[in-house]
């Protein structure tokens, strides 16, 4: 017998005893025959089974947009689930009114779950509804019928009634969502605190957020002893002590971006996200499963690397620091056991002057996984290069962090010939496989290009992409 | 008027065919595939997957009653592979058991052993071994040999056009119900139920009226399951048939990308003879179809490639090759467009390699050498309300071409890191199947006593708008409100024989047929009143807004009363209706006819952004102007052209089939395949419609299902633009799709290994 999950889901309350592997969308359409949820694609790229996960948040329950084929139900106990079903009254609502008036719905398959995220973003607490907005919401949902634009016209239909809302309340008080939304943070606040048990064995597997660790051991996890990480919020947050930023291995993408800790010493990490997975994803994903899951390819890891970051484990009372630099053995090998959990990444608070740059080149811009990505940090004192990490994902068996490089450029000035002279050294550094993402020399030309595109970036009044190119 | 389904696909409350009730006792199929390319099967080994709980039965080739095969035009398809396998994903078992999980539990069970056999996986390789599908087909026009002479240019280049994978949201599923006595009914997700029929009941070895096959809607096809969903369907009819109970067979969205075929693969070489001015005299092209393992409607497929292959332009001198070329690769299958975009790929490829060589803008050799009315096509048709000249002209006015160009060369002017590029792309597209034969649909008319409609036809709903479409035509014909109106599901005990929706041509067909019932019954009406009301004119009756009017004057009669006294007065109240399309026919022989019943054509202007640094781009923007006829629903015509153009971008630049060298596909989920997603494309999209004339569709609607696809054409031309804005006198090749990694790649090559 598994320890009883007890949740919301819609307006009903619930409490099953599934093993908590099961995944939210087979409970959905399996157990409940909620079919609104669609499988599209149980990887987390299509956005059909997406469904809200509500969260108290001080008074209030705050609801974000996931996908539901790579959630735990373990993870539902004292939460808010809301399917499509749930979002259903007698008339339509303004998502549903303004779908049917563009048009914006062919085969329907995709429509529920879209209905679902922009309702998620009508939900939110926001000064105005924007189109950015509107295709933010739409970035994890594919459609293969409409070429999206009818759907981005939607936000001409929300937009005046709903700019300056005050949230839930105001939608509901215009029946805009169902009035049930009014008492559920009473309702979960009623639902008692989970008792922790301590686990007598170790479990086979740790769950984060589940976006890598379903598309990897799917048929295991049924089977298996698991133990639900995101059930432990004292691995959540971000702040300052002695000189680090700390951050909870379990903040998820999307808090870090947000936080203003963050976007402090990563100016434009907004603007990376954007290419970074999709909402859906990035609500779920966590850090610590990014570090640990190890992937060469890890855009998180990359930014962390070139930040030379801390990793603090924890294993029962035992705790240990080790350099994300020194983390990575081989081909997901790793400087951990395996009952140790990432519990903090520490981020050294920067001295003023560090400059940041983050690149990704994929075959599609967004939600899609590097060719090859790569982070640099920067300071100069007098144009000399007084501190440098640069790390880059995808040209070896790990994510790299590129020390020769960056032994190359300590001590220098910013010039186009120190970064011409860089790149021998670069190619030395990677050793890219060919795969998928692309060739070992497409990846090879990518390393290079993306050193330039640093550096123009960082240092603009520099050096200039036509230093390089200019000649032909 | 909106969609007759929006509503309720915002509600999740359209069903689907897994969202149907579960009937009691259900199993769950999943399939046991090939894990070579090419081997000769020594054993199958299925007891360790039969031993495991849950598994309710293993079926191979030896357990099908009938004949196994499935091969749509030539049969050289086995469902389930017998003693040899010919790629990667065929499957050649089934294991049933009590759930999805426990299914595929015991496919991971089954052991083969093979011995592997050489393969091929490129076309004109294969065609070198004589490898080939059908008979090579060569359309010609005028003279091509002795006009070369005449060419003041002559340039020749080959094309390597990769292939595409449906994506349809909804992954190819069956769900197979025994009846009484031998038969079944199946539901599947498929464009052509009477296929799915013909082939269970020749699997089971039972006549096809012992096959009932309905279908609801379906979550998108795009020709992915015109013939491949059968396969799928037969095989739960099959597992269906040995256990007697329900089953149910849902490909995992790996396994449908892994086992389904996709838009074929073309490698083709062209020459191209043009004047001093740009006038196009002689063009010669070959196409090799990469076709894959079976034949499928590749032949189809190739046909259509030849029929197209010139797009938009009168060329008098052409001569155009074709061959299918059989490979150790998914058997490819149709696909929005059906071989007509890879045919005017080559012809675009040939116009911008002679622009390039000429040094004369590309969008002057195109305009030069639009299609004019009465002009010849290579298969003997002349354009006939063909205008294409007229979207051509109205979009270069509308969009401000000159515009265009100047503001792009002033980019490229004053940028260096990026650039941009614009390609025109003007499509001409035949409409009808190519297949004369199939050109016939019917329908099933019934009109209930208080007076509401039932509407039964051959044309399956899968997002293209049919249901709509049909209601429209309905209402307006009968001269009653749409909510009167069901369209019914798509099911052969109530339509036979039908024609699979595709080519475009469902609402046309189908719509035509419906019209057809409706004025029977109608023409009844009106002979009963008459008579009730005692005037002498039938033709003077109409029904309008559900009223009944004689020589436009109320007759104080409504719908309902004259239906009830219809029904009073034992006057038949349902009908069925026929139609096939006249005029059409087209001679093998001489390769020359009749083929379509009329062209859709279009003109759409693509502008590009490229990233030269990092060799990524972003569509600016597309605009469009299309010949929609008059359309049923300005809804469904504008969303099928904007769904349409995101396919043709998404597969001239990131649809990237990538295999290994054992043929196992690299790109198999939806995170290495990737298609359009809402930042890939551009918000300034504008469609302009060009009014005119005379059509057949019902009340003057075309076609528009598939040749928005072909605007997509034009992107790849529109990057080859920026891309030689960055590097001018480099010689780029006509290899699609156009990805990132070819783009760098290309643009600095010199700097490989460095
Ligand atoms: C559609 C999609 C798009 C994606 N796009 C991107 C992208 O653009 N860029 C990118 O970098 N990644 C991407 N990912 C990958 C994934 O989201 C990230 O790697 C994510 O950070 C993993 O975190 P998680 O919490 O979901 O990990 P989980 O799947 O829960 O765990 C991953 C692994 O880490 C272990 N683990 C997790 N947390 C801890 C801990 N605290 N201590 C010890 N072990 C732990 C788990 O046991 C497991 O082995 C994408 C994934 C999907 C499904
Ligand atoms: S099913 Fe595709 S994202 Fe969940
Ligand atoms: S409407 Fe078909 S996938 Fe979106």
């Amino acid at each position: 017998m598994y320890p009883e999950i007890h949740f919301l889901l819609n307006d009903r309350e619930i409490r099953i005893s599934e093993h908590p592997a099961v995944l939210v969308l087979d409970y959905l359409r399996g157990s409940e025959r909620l079919v609104g949820v669609k499988e599209g694609c149980r990887e987390g790229d299509c956005g059909a089974c997406t469904v809200l996960v509500g969260e108290l948040s001080g008074e209030q329950v705050v609801y974000k947009p996931v996908t539901s084929c790579l959630m735990p139900v373990g993870e539902l106990y004292g939460k808010h689930l809301v399917t499509i079903e749930g979002l259903n009254m007698p008339h339509l609502s303004p998502v549903q009114q303004a779908i049917v008036d563009e048009g914006a719905t062919q085969c329907g398959f995709c429509t529920p779950g879209i209905v679902v995220s922009l309702t998620g973003y009508l939900m939110e607490d926001h000064q105005e509804i924007t189109k950015e907005g509107v295709k933010k919401y739409l970035s994890g949902h594919l459609c293969r019928c409409t070429g999206y634009r009818s759907l981005k016209q939607s936000v001409d239909h929300f937009k005046k009634t709903l700019d300056n809302n005050k949230g839930i309340g105001f939608l509901v008080a215009n029946k805009m969502i169902p009035a049930y939304f009014r008492e559920i943070p009473a309702r979960l606040r009623r639902i008692p605190e989970i008792s922790m048990r301590k686990e007598e064995n170790t479990p086979d597997f740790f769950i984060a957020g589940g976006t890598d660790i379903y598309l990897q051991k799917n048929e295991l996890l049924p089977e298996s002893r698991i133990c639900v990480l995101n059930g432990q919020p004292e691995m959540k947050g971000v702040f300052k002590k002695n000189g680090y930023l700390h951050i909870g291995a379990l903040t998820t993408f999307e808090e870090f971006a947000q936080h203003t800790g963050i976007i402090r010493i990563i100016p434009y990490i907004r603007e990376y996200m954007f290419q970074i997975a999709s909402l859906q994803i990035r609500n779920r994903a966590t850090l610590g499963g990014n570090i640990i899951n190890a992937s060469p390819i890890g855009d998180m890891t990359i930014l962390l690397l070139a930040l030379e970051s801390l990793l603090v484990f924890k294993d029962g009372e035992r705790s240990r620091t080790v350099p994300i630099t020194s983390f990575y053995k081989g081909y997901k090998q790793l400087d951990k056991t395996s009952t140790e959990i990432l519990t903090e990444i520490l981020i050294p608070e920067p001295v003023s002057g560090v400059l940041i740059n983050f690149e990704k080149v994929s075959k599609r811009k967004c939600l899609d996984v590097a060719s090859v990505n790569s982070a640099m940090k920067v300071r100069c004192e007098d144009g000399i290069i007084r501190d440098i990490g640069l790390a880059m994902g995808g040209v070896a068996p790990v994510p790299l962090f590129l020390k020769a490089t960056c032994q190359h450029f300590l001590g220098k000035q910013v010039s186009g010939e120190l970064i011409e002279d860089a790149f021998p050294i670069i190619q030395k550094e990677i050793s890219p496989i060919g795969d998928v993402r692309g060739s070992a020399c497409y990846k090879r030309l990518l390393a290079r290009q993306l050193c330039i595109a640093h550096f123009t970036k960082i240092f603009p009044e520099k050096v200039k992409v036509r230093d390089f190119y200019g000649t032909h | 008027m909106e969609r007759i389904d929006a509503a309720a696909h915002t509600r999740g409350e359209s069903q689907y065919l897994d969202d149907m009730p579960l009937p009691g006792e259900m199993l769950y199929a999943s399939v046991f595939s090939s894990p070579v390319m090419h081997g000769k099967i020594l054993s199958l080994h299925t007891e360790d997957a039969y031993s495991l709980q849950g598994v309710v039965a293993v079926l191979t080739s030896k357990d099908i009653p009938g004949e196994n095969q499935v091969g749509p035009i030539i049969h050289d398809e086995e469902l389930l592979a017998s003693s040899e396998v010919c790629y990667v994903g065929q499957p050649v078992a089934i294991v049933v058991g009590t759930s999805p999980e426990i299914a595929m539990k015991g496919v991971k069970r089954i052991v083969m052993n093979v011995t592997e056999l050489p393969a091929v996986t490129d076309p004109k390789e294969a065609f070198l071994q004589g490898k080939i599908i059908g008979a090579p087909r060569t359309f010609t026009l005028g003279d091509v040999d002795t006009v070369w002479q005449n060419c003041d240019f002559i340039v020749e280049g080959a094309c390597d056009i990769g292939g595409q994978e449906h994506v349809y949201l909804e992954t190819q599923r069956a769900r197979a119900i025994p009846l009484e006595g031998k038969s079944l009914r199946i539901h599947s997700s498929t464009q052509s139920p009477n296929a799915v029929q013909r082939y269970a009941a020749k699997i089971l070895g039972i006549p096809a009226s012992s096959i009932e096959v309905d279908v609801k809607r379906l979550g998108g096809a795009f020709g992915g399951k015109e013939d491949q969903a059968t396969p799928w369907a037969c095989m739960a009819a099959l597992a269906a048939w040995y256990t007697r109970k329900p089953v149910e067979l849902v490909l995992r969205r790996a396994d449908d990308i892994r086992m389904t075929g996709k838009r074929h693969p073309y490698k083709s070489d062209f020459k191209i003879g043009v004047t001093k001015e740009g006038k196009i005299l002689a063009y010669e092209v070959k196409h090799y179809q990469n076709s894959g393992a079976t034949a499928d409607l590749s032949t189809a497929v190739l046909e259509r490639t030849l029929f197209h292959s010139t797009n938009s332009y009168f060329i008098p001198n052409v001569r155009i090759f074709g061959v299918c070329c059989q490979t150790n690769l998914l058997s490819n299958t149709a696909f929005r467009g059906f071989g007509a975009p890879q045919g005017m790929f080559v012809m675009e490829s040939a116009i911008t390699k002679v622009s390039e060589k000429l040094g004369i803008p590309r969008e002057e050799i195109q305009e030069k050498n639009l299609l004019k009315e009465n002009d010849l096509f290579p298969y003997g048709q002349r354009a006939r309300y063909c205008h294409i000249g007229d979207t051509w002209n109205k979009a270069a006015e509308r969009y401000d071409l000159p515009k265009i160009r100047q503001d792009i060369e002033d980019y490229n002017q004053t940028h260096f890191e990026t650039k941009k590029g614009f390609a025109l792309m003007p499509v001409c597209f035949g409409i009808s199947f190519t297949t004369t034969y199939m050109n016939q649909a019917s329908a099933l008319v019934h009109v209930y006593t208080d007076g509401s409609v039932s509407v039964s036809t051959g044309g399956v709903e899968m997002g293209q708008g049919l249901t709509t479409n049909l209601v429209i035509a309905a209402a307006r014909a009968f001269g009653i409100e749409g909510h009167r109106i069901k369209i019914e599901t798509t099911n052969t005990t109530r339509i036979a024989n039908m024609s699979p929706s595709a080519a475009s041509s469902t609402t046309v067909l189908n719509g035509n047929a419906m019209l057809r019932a409706i004025l029977q019954i109608l023409d009844r009406l009106k002979s009963l009143i008459i008579k009730e009301l005692r005037v002498p004119d039938k033709d003077k009756i109409t029904v309008v807004n559900e009223k009944v009017f004689y020589d436009g004057l109320e007759t104080g009669w409504g719908w309902e009363q004259l239906v009830q006294t219809a029904y009073l007065n034992r006057i038949d109240l349902s009908a069925h209706g026929f139609f096939a399309s006249p005029e059409i026919y087209f001679d093998k022989t001489k390769e020359k006819g009749h083929p379509f019943v009329y062209h859709v054509v279009g003109t759409a202007i693509i502008e590009v952004t490229l990233d030269c640094l990092r060799g990524t781009y972003d569509m600016s923007s597309v605009k469009i102007v299309h010949d929609p006829g008059r359309p049923l629903n300005e809804h469904v015509c504008r969303g099928q052209i904007e769904g349409g153009l995101a396919q043709g971008l998404g597969w001239m630049t990131m649809e990237d089939l990538r295999f290994n060298e054992k043929g196992q596909l690299l790109s198999g989920n939806l995170a290495t395949y990737k298609v359009p997603d809402v930042y890939f494309m551009p918000d300034d999209i504008k469609i302009e419609f060009l009014e005119n004339g005379k059509i057949l569709g019902p009340y003057g609607s075309k076609a528009v299902g598939e040749p928005p696809l072909m605007y997509g054409i034009g992107v790849f031309f529109a990057l080859r633009y920026a891309m030689l804005a960055f590097k001018p006198h480099k010689e780029f090749t006509f290899a699609s799709p156009l990805t990132p990694e070819r783009i760098l790649l290309q643009l600095y090559s010199e700097y490989l290994n460095k």
